[in-house]
């Protein structure tokens, strides 16, 4: 099964919208609620990734019995070094997005923690696409 | 233990009810559907908060309770009171003519629940420290609260504390007490005088516990009554408060909100009104609220003195029990006397542990997630046909509950006034159909003959 939901960037106050969209879906597929939650957190982190750090993108879900694959695609500034992103405590947060309480540089290590399967391709300038793969078993 | 069956003590007096919806559309689980012109409440989704009674225009849902005189089948006789109580008589009552008048009642004993908040926030910041890697705690005070926690947020069942709340410290407490003077268990009666359903619910079908400290309940609105009555009657002049006794303000804030939250160090936030509750699991599901200690959540607007089966306005009756607060403190005695209760505090904090709340979701579509899916699939098509205004017409708060009733076996789709108009339109149903199918839903006498003339 397929779903797709726009994700606004610089919108903080609605970050976290599609992640609960995805939510309230496997709580209906009755999946394990630890699953759940995982899955729900790391969806969460991407999300905010994409508000905090490009300009639009969307968030392509497509759920089957034994797993869950997520993808997010955005159009904005790209990750000219992957691997120093991965890194705890790595963020180019700028200092408003860090009033709001965000710029830790938690968020992609937390997305690899909750994630079974976590893929990053950049291009700078042009963007990000971020696959995360839950599996239900 | 945890019952299939689930008790609730709310019920739809179906001679009274008008049909009229109020309820189902303010039901925070979508648990209430309209048939037959009348409500029914899903008793699996049904978390007792009361929201429902508070919105119905005619009195039609009533708070069941056990037969009063039942008290007379022990010899000790327990009125354990919530200090809310306390808040709801008018000014010129007094506090000793108030215990004075449920002793007459027929009680052998008066104690308010809340005089045991000490062993509780004593034996909670002790878990919270022993099982600090599972922040946020959140509290299993109301028990509301945690039926929606079972029944929506099955991912945080494992962050309610598990410990009893005070109502069942109490009863625990004087159970033991008169034990130990000499009764017999069976000589000893416990009964919790309650401001709300979901506490009939906590003692019917408790949560955590095999079963019940407490042997009945006594909805408050009714010795309320009783009390006020024979005051009235009486004109007994007494002082205001009473001597030999001291309420801390802990104890006296403890039902109010910030009762809990203000007690324990670290990040606490006091959360009420079941709305309110909802948006925050949300969050912090999505652990998009991390870095909290301690969550203090209610389901009435402004906590217990909002109860369903409080008699007095919330805010009157607050006021009241702050300036209760304060006429105990300023006249708290150079040194306290032992409380009875401390005697008993090693033995009350042995016995305060309950067991993990189990999970019991009512979102899931099917067990089996093959089946769940193509239900799901089946939903997402009905719902491009339904015209998504959400107008209950068809028995059914929202479009998508209609959707999921319809998967399930409960409903037709038919059901929906648009969809009847454009099947009748296209000759798919007969317009003797589509009127049998209205009536269903809402009852032979909504539609008997009304002359548009006679207005
Ligand atoms: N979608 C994205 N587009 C562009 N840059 C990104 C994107 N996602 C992450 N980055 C870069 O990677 C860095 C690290 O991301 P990470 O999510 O770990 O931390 P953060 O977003 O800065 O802070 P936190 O997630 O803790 O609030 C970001 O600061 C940013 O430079
Ligand atoms: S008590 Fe609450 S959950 Fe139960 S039917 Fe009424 S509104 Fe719904
Ligand atoms: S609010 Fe509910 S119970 Fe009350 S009359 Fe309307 S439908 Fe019936
Ligand atoms: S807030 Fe208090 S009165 Fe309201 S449902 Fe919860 S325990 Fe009952
Ligand atoms: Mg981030």
């Amino acid at each position: 099964m397929e779903f797709k939901f726009e994700i606004e960037g610089g919108n903080f106050s609605k970050a976290g919208s599609a992640s609960s969209e995805v939510k309230k879906i496997l709580k209906q597929l009755n999946v394990n609620p630890k699953i759940i939650k995982r899955t729900v957190v790391s969806l969460y982190e991407a999300e905010v990734n994409v508000v905090a750090h490009a300009f639009e993108g969307n968030m392509n879900v497509d759920i089957d019995t034994d797993k869950i694959v997520v993808k997010i695609e955005d159009r904005g500034p790209g990750i000219p070094d992957i691997d120093q992103a991965m890194q705890e405590g790595y963020s180019t947060a700028t200092p408003q997005v860090r009033e709001m309480g965000f710029g830790a540089g938690m968020g992609l290590p937390n997305i690899k923690r909750n994630s079974d399967q976590m893929n990053i391709t950049s291009k700078v300038d042009v963007g990000t696409e971020l696959e995360i793969i839950n599996y239900f078993g | 233990m945890e019952q299939i069956h689930f008790y609730h003590a709310l019920k739809v007096v179906d001679e009274v009810c008008i049909g009229c919806t109020h309820c189902m559309n303010v039901c925070p689980t979508a648990a209430i559907r309209v048939k037959n012109g009348t409500a029914n409440i899903n008793k699996n989704a049904c978390v007792d908060c009361g929201e429902c009674l508070k919105a119905c225009p005619v009195n039609a849902i009533i708070v069941e309770q056990d037969d009063f005189t039942q008290i007379f089948n022990y010899k000790q006789r327990v009125a354990l009171l919530p200090t809310v109580l306390l808040g709801q008589f008018p000014d010129d009552v007094s506090e000793v003519q108030i215990y004075n008048e449920i002793k007459d009642l027929g009680f052998t004993h008066v104690y308010e629940v809340d005089g045991a908040v000490d062993v509780l926030i004593d034996s909670t910041k002790k878990f919270m420290h022993k099982h600090h890697q599972e922040r946020p705690f959140i509290s299993s005070f109301c028990p509301a609260i945690v039926r929606l926690i079972q029944v929506k947020f099955p991912a945080l069942v494992d962050n309610i504390i598990q410990l009893k709340p005070v109502i069942d410290i109490s009863a625990q407490f004087y159970r033991k007490k008169l034990q130990d003077k000499g009764y017999a268990q069976n000589e000893i009666g416990i009964f919790y005088v309650t401001p709300c359903a979901a506490k009939i619910a906590a003692v019917k079908s408790p949560v955590g516990e095999e079963k019940s400290l407490i042997d009945g309940v006594i909805n408050m609105d009714f010795i309320y009554n009783k009390v006020l009555l024979s005051i009235k009657n009486s004109k007994k002049e007494t002082k205001k408060y009473p001597e030999n006794i001291h309420m801390s303000r802990r104890s006296i804030g403890w039902t109010l909100t910030t009762g809990e939250a203000s007690r324990y160090s670290g990040r606490c936030l006091a959360i009420d009104e079941i709305h309110n509750v909802i948006e925050v699991l949300e969050k912090l599901e999505n652990e998009e609220i991390t870095d909290v200690d301690f969550l203090e959540l209610r389901a009435c607007d402004h906590s217990c003195a909002g109860g369903v089966l409080a008699t007095e306005n919330r805010f009157l009756a607050i006021e009241r029990l702050r300036k209760r607060a304060a006429w105990y403190h300023r006249n708290k005695p150079m040194i306290m006397p032992e409380r009875e209760i401390d005697l008993y505090k090693t033995y009350l904090q042995e016995n305060i542990g309950i067991s993990k709340v189990e999970p019991r979701s009512i979102l899931s579509l099917d067990s089996d997630m093959m089946v769940a899916m193509k239900k799901m699939k089946k939903i997402n098509r009905i719902m491009k046909v339904l015209p998504g205004i959400d107008c209950g017409a068809c028995g059914a708060p929202r479009c998508q509950a209609l959707a999921e009733d319809v998967v399930q076996g409960k409903a037709k789709m038919t059901q929906c006034v648009f969809l009847q108009k454009m099947l009748t339109k296209e000759g798919l149903i007969s317009p003797q159909e589509s009127f049998d199918i209205s009536e269903d839903t809402w009852g032979k006498s909504r539609f008997e003959k009304k002359n548009l003339n006679d207005h």
